[in-house]
């Protein structure tokens, strides 16, 4: 069917996207709208001595200046992490006091100590100028190794040394023993920089009190409508859930950075019920910089041991993991089971040992981003790969080849069980296409034109679909991470489907629709998707993790499957035959081969009348369901960058990028290639380009795009993308996810690349053009100057 | 941003009139850096005098070698200028590398030039052209007109009205752009002139655009990228920042002047 599975059908929503009339949150205009101006600290470490709000108070449209003393007075809660990880010894991680404003020491350059709510946002901005807040500054740790080191300032009384977990997985003992034996042991110190999300729409929250009914509407950038009602109103206590809507209207753009509450959700709620207005804040790009969460920001010192056949024979990882200033939602959940778990990469590994320390820095909050601790895993796995391959004089993808995992299921080391794959198979696919038997030719003429060329390759594997409840819960998680959904056959049968999933880019009106088309045989335009709004659908757990596939739509697949039972039913009945001899196709319920045929608008509307159906059958056609994976899915793929370096300079240009994915049942391949797209070229970003400095004192030092270097069109290749799928056996489609897989794989294969062109494994991200130079100057492969 | 009062002036001696008239009042040219400074709330002008309209400021006037670019030309105007091109495409060619299109069709020679951002463009050519700028009252040479970061030789409130200099019989720019605001990490204007080869730098030194002597003096003896074999300017001197140390920046200048030599020949 052309609108179904595996069509490239057009995005649905691009209409309204590509045509301006997508509605954010800050095109929502409330009658009695005031503005958010926040007051925020420019000490990244400080005591708050006093704060004296009469001269904003004065200033005109000034409606009111709320401070933290007030919200704790009101009884709003601290922000928490929702999932509970203990230390090698035991003992709970040390989560520190998270104040909405903070009250008696600010501990990141950015961190909000007051709001002004004004009648215009130019008001409000010029009045939290005028806000005079007398700090008393304290020393500052904007470092990993600043935090650890001896005498380091606690920036939370109880975490001391600033330590919020020392955590490991796997067996220690039997991977020092197997590293001790191994023929050879390939060692490495490696970064994984530190990374700003920069969705395209900022952060904006419209909080909206009504007291005649004492309710709350907040509109919101969330990834996860649901999600963000529950802890506003569980532990913030804004509101009791039921009243509190939130809407997350269109989202520009997530990536991980809008599934946690922020300060400001919490303050706008708190204020428009203080002054009963509604309030609207949207950051502006120096507020995105300075407050939405960052990614990544790991230190790792790892050892890969190899016998004599080139065989691993143990992994050994010790990973220090910043988390800013405090505990964001799921920053717990990062380094630990969405990192170490994947350690084991795409190989067969006898003896994994991980160790994890997180701590705090005078640094925003450190959270999920795009991929979330498996391109950290990916990273290390890989550029240890590599190294070890140029180390023990082997070819990388022969190294690969015989350590690959080969048979399914695959219990790891590291708790991950793999269901399904085909890893040498994505390889090869991948090595043709980017003709990595031609590389020396072209190798070779690059260096005619005064360029270096290297090719790399990294074999990601990572997990989506997060994931069975029971073991999340088993693992700290505050949470169950299943789906839900409703479908609505309406009387004339047109269909809604209600999703808790949420839609920030993904194309969810569209994929989610065909699946439901292909399934009962109606067009595509018939079926309407409905996310994002807490009053119309179910609770549902929202997207990130790329699990809006495996598990949002497997719920609805589940809901799709009691319709359909009903629909038989019900189409039975009136044509008298079996259910089984039914088929739902060309928009008819009928029996191939006979003039038995009901048109799909009928069996709706005779579910509505009920003048006819089935004795003790309720009427109406709608179902609801919940999906509880059983499993993580495991998307993997083989990625193969082609790089050429500018000697002089320094300057790498990503000339040839192949990816060959293996994401299951691929919906749409059109958009799947956009995720491919999009995620490489923030792999590419990260790996060349990228990084969120502080310095010393705790000042963010690209802290815009002056100096944050976004990847932009011209950095990255066009990408051959290819697939080499194999069906997920753990749910019900055989869909394993793609949204964050091109951020996964890329930047191992970029840096691999380089340092094969530059014949120096000493090469961190971001490689910019004056690493790159150092380290050629390093290696003593310039060529001689032009 | 702050409310502001706005004027517009028709020619030089209006624009230098309104502006004296105001509290804390600046010239606008294409505002693509006061706009931005504004925005952020980094300066926060009383009034703001836009010169942009002014006819005399703008356009460009070539007469056998000799040039004119009036202060309010923008960059898209420089870079698409025929009769430019043809006595001194290295000065297009630099303009039309400046920014994206938007900055270029709104931001001007002038503005450029007197806010002297260390990472400027605009610079390097003024100093390696010999330029001479002129402003409502005097006349001052390029050498003497850029002093230091965002520091130039004109008095507060001095309206720039135009930018002289003599075609050089040979030049190029070459730039190796900051990778995320693409301004200069290090742009190298090299000119061979009637009075010599002249080389500027930009956005590598630490105290904003330069003249590279020895280079200039190795150059005069013979014009080829060789020339300038072990030649390099003192990191020390050059600034050091995220993107790049001043080694890194020395060993820019050195590269981007060969390939500026080699693209001028
Ligand atoms: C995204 C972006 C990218 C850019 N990339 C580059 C780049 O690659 N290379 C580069 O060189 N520049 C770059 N720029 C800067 C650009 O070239 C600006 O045009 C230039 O810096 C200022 O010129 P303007 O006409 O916009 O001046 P304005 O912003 O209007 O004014 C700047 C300053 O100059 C003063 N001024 C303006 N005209 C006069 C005058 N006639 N006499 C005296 N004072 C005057 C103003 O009062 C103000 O203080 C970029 C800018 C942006 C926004």
């Amino acid at each position: 069917m052309s609108e179904g599975i595996g069509a490239s059908v057009k995005r649905k929503e691009d209409k309204r996207f590509i045509t301006g009339k997508g509605k954010y949150t800050d095109d929502i205009r409330m009658e009695n709208q005031a503005y958010a101006a926040f007051v925020r600290s420019s000490h990244a470490h400080a005591e708050i001595q006093g704060i004296d709000a009469s001269a904003a108070e004065g200033m005109s449209g000034v409606i009111a200046v709320l401070t933290g003393a007030q919200l704790t007075g009101d009884g709003i809660g601290n922000l928490i992490c929702g999932w509970a990880i203990s230390s090698k010894d035991g003992s709970p991680m040390n989560m520190g006091a998270w104040s909405a404003l903070a009250t008696e020491k600010v501990r990141y350059v950015g961190d909000a100590v007051a709001v002004v709510i004004a009648e215009s946002k130019d008001e409000a901005q010029a009045a939290a100028e005028a806000v005079d807040v007398s700090y008393s500054e304290l020393p500052v740790a904007a470092s990993i190794v600043a935090a650890l080191a001896d005498g380091a300032p606690d920036i939370h009384e109880n975490a001391p040394g600033n330590v919020i977990y020392d955590w490991e997985l796997g067996d220690g003992d039997a991977t020092e023993a197997a590293l001790a034996s191994a023929a050879h042991v390939t060692e490495m110190d490696i970064t994984n920089n530190r990374l700003a999300p920069n969705a395209m729409e900022p952060r904006s929250a419209v909080a909206t009190y009504d007291d005649a009914e004492d309710h709350y509407t907040l509109y919101s950038t969330s990834q996860n409508p649901h999600v963000a009602r529950l802890v506003l109103s569980a532990f913030y206590q804004v509101a009791p859930e039921h009243k509190l809507r939130v809407i997350a209207p269109d989202v520009g753009g997530g990536f991980g950075s809008k599934i946690y509450i922020y300060p400001e959700e919490i303050v706008c709620l708190w204020a428009s019920m203080k002054t009963r207005r509604s309030v609207k804040w949207t950051a502006e790009r120096t507020e995105s910089f300075l407050t939405d969460a960052h990614g990544r920001d790991h230190v790792t010192e790892a050892r890969m041991g190899f016998d004599a056949d080139g065989r691993i024979v143990g992994f050994k990882v010790s990973t220090k993991a910043n988390f800013g200033a405090y505990m964001s939602l799921f920053s717990s959940a990062v380094p630990t089971y969405l990192y170490a778990t994947l350690l084991s990469g795409t190989y067969d590994i006898p003896a994994i040992h991980c160790e994890v320390l997180a701590c705090y820095t005078n640094t925003v909050p450190v959270d999920a981003y795009r991929g979330a601790g498996r391109p950290e895993a990916s990273f290390v796995v890989e550029r240890l790969m590599e190294t070890a391959a140029r180390e023990m004089g082997k070819d990388p993808a022969e190294l690969r080849r015989v350590n690959f995992v080969k048979e399914f299921p695959y219990q790891t080391q590291v708790i991950m069980n793999y269901d399904s794959g085909d890893f040498e198979g994505n390889m090869n696919q991948a090595m043709e296409a980017a003709d990595w038997a031609g590389f020396a030719a072209r190798k070779a003429e690059a260096a005619n034109r005064g360029r270096l060329r290297g090719i790399g390759m990294a074999c990601y594997i990572e997990a989506c679909g997060i994931a069975p409840s029971a073991a999340v819960g088993s693992l700290g998680a505050g949470v169950g991470l299943w789906e839900s959904a409703e479908v609505r056959v309406n009387p004339v049968g047109t269909i809604e489907v209600l999703t808790g999933s949420h839609s920030h880019g993904q194309g969810h009106e569209t994929t989610f629709a065909q699946v439901v088309a292909e399934r009962f045989g109606v067009p595509l335009d018939s079926i309407q998707i409905v996310h994002g709004d807490t009053d119309k659908v179910q609770f549902g757990m929202g997207t990130y993790g790329s699990r809006s596939g495996p598990v949002g739509i497997s719920a609805i697949v589940k809901a799709c499957d009691k319709v359909e039972v009903k629909v038989r039913k019900i189409a039975a009945h009136l044509l008298e035959c079996n259910p089984d001899e039914l088929v739902l196709e060309d928009s008819q319920v009928k029996v191939p081969g006979t003039n038995k045929a009901l048109g799909w608008h009928e069996v709706g509307l005779a579910a509505y009348t009920a003048h006819n159906l089935p004795a003790d059958m309720e009427p109406g056609l709608k179902e609801g369901a919940f999906y509880d994976p059983e499993n993580f899915t495991f998307p993997m793929g083989c990625f193969i960058a082609e790089v050429e370096i500018d000697p002089g300079t320094g300057k790498t240009d990503v000339v040839k990028f192949v990816a060959s994915d293996d994401f299951g049942v691929i919906i749409n391949p059109m958009i799947v290639e956009g995720q491919v797209h999009g995620g490489i070229a923030q792999g590419v970003g990260q790996a060349l380009l990228e990084e969120m400095v502080y310095d010393e004192s705790g000042q963010p030092v690209s802290g815009s795009y002056m100096d944050y270097t976004m990847p932009r069109a011209e950095d990255v290749p066009s990408f051959v993308v290819e697939h080499h799928n194999t069906r997920c056996a753990t749910n019900p489609l055989g869909i394993k996810g793609c949204g964050e897989a091109g951020a996964i794989g890329s930047p191992p294969a970029v840096i691999n690349a380089i340092s094969d062109a530059i014949g120096n494994n000493d090469i961190s991200m971001p490689a910019t053009s004056a690493k790159v130079w150092a380290a050629i100057q390093a290696s003593g492969t310039g060529m001689a100057a032009e | 941003m702050h409310s502001l009062n706005y004027h517009k002036a028709s020619n030089a001696s209006e624009a230098a009139r309104l502006l004296s008239g105001t509290e804390d009042g600046k010239f606008l040219a294409g505002g693509q850096t006061l706009i931005p400074a504004m925005k952020t709330r980094l300066a926060a002008p009383s009034d703001l005098v836009d010169v942009s309209g002014a006819a005399e400021l703008r356009g460009i006037n070539v007469s056998g070698r000799e040039v004119t670019i009036g202060a309010a030309t923008t960059h898209a105007e420089v870079a698409a200028n025929g009769e430019l091109r043809n006595v001194c495409p290295s000065i297009c060619d630099m303009a039309a590398n400046i920014g994206d299109p938007a900055v270029r069709h709104r931001g001007t020679i002038g503005g450029s030039i007197a806010n002297n951002d260390p990472a400027a463009d605009y610079p390097a050519a003024m100093l390696a052209l010999g330029a001479t700028i002129k402003t409502v009252s005097r006349e001052i040479a390029a050498d003497d007109f850029f002093v230091g970061l965002f520091e130039t030789a004109l008095y507060d409130d001095e309206l720039i009205t135009s930018i002289g200099f003599t075609a050089p019989a040979a030049g190029a720019y070459a730039k190796f752009p900051n990778p995320a605001s693409r301004y200069a990490m290090c742009g190298v204007f090299v000119a061979k002139g009637d009075g010599g080869v002249r080389v500027g730098v930009t956005g590598a030194g630490a105290d904003g655009a330069f003249r590279a002597g020895d280079f200039e003096a190795a150059l005069d003896g013979e014009f080829s990228a060789e020339a300038l074999d072990g030649l390099s300017v003192r990191a020390e001197e050059m600034l050091s920042d995220i993107h790049g140390d001043g080694v890194y920046r020395a060993n820019l200048v050195s590269v981007m002047a060969r390939r500026a030599v080699a693209a001028a020949n």
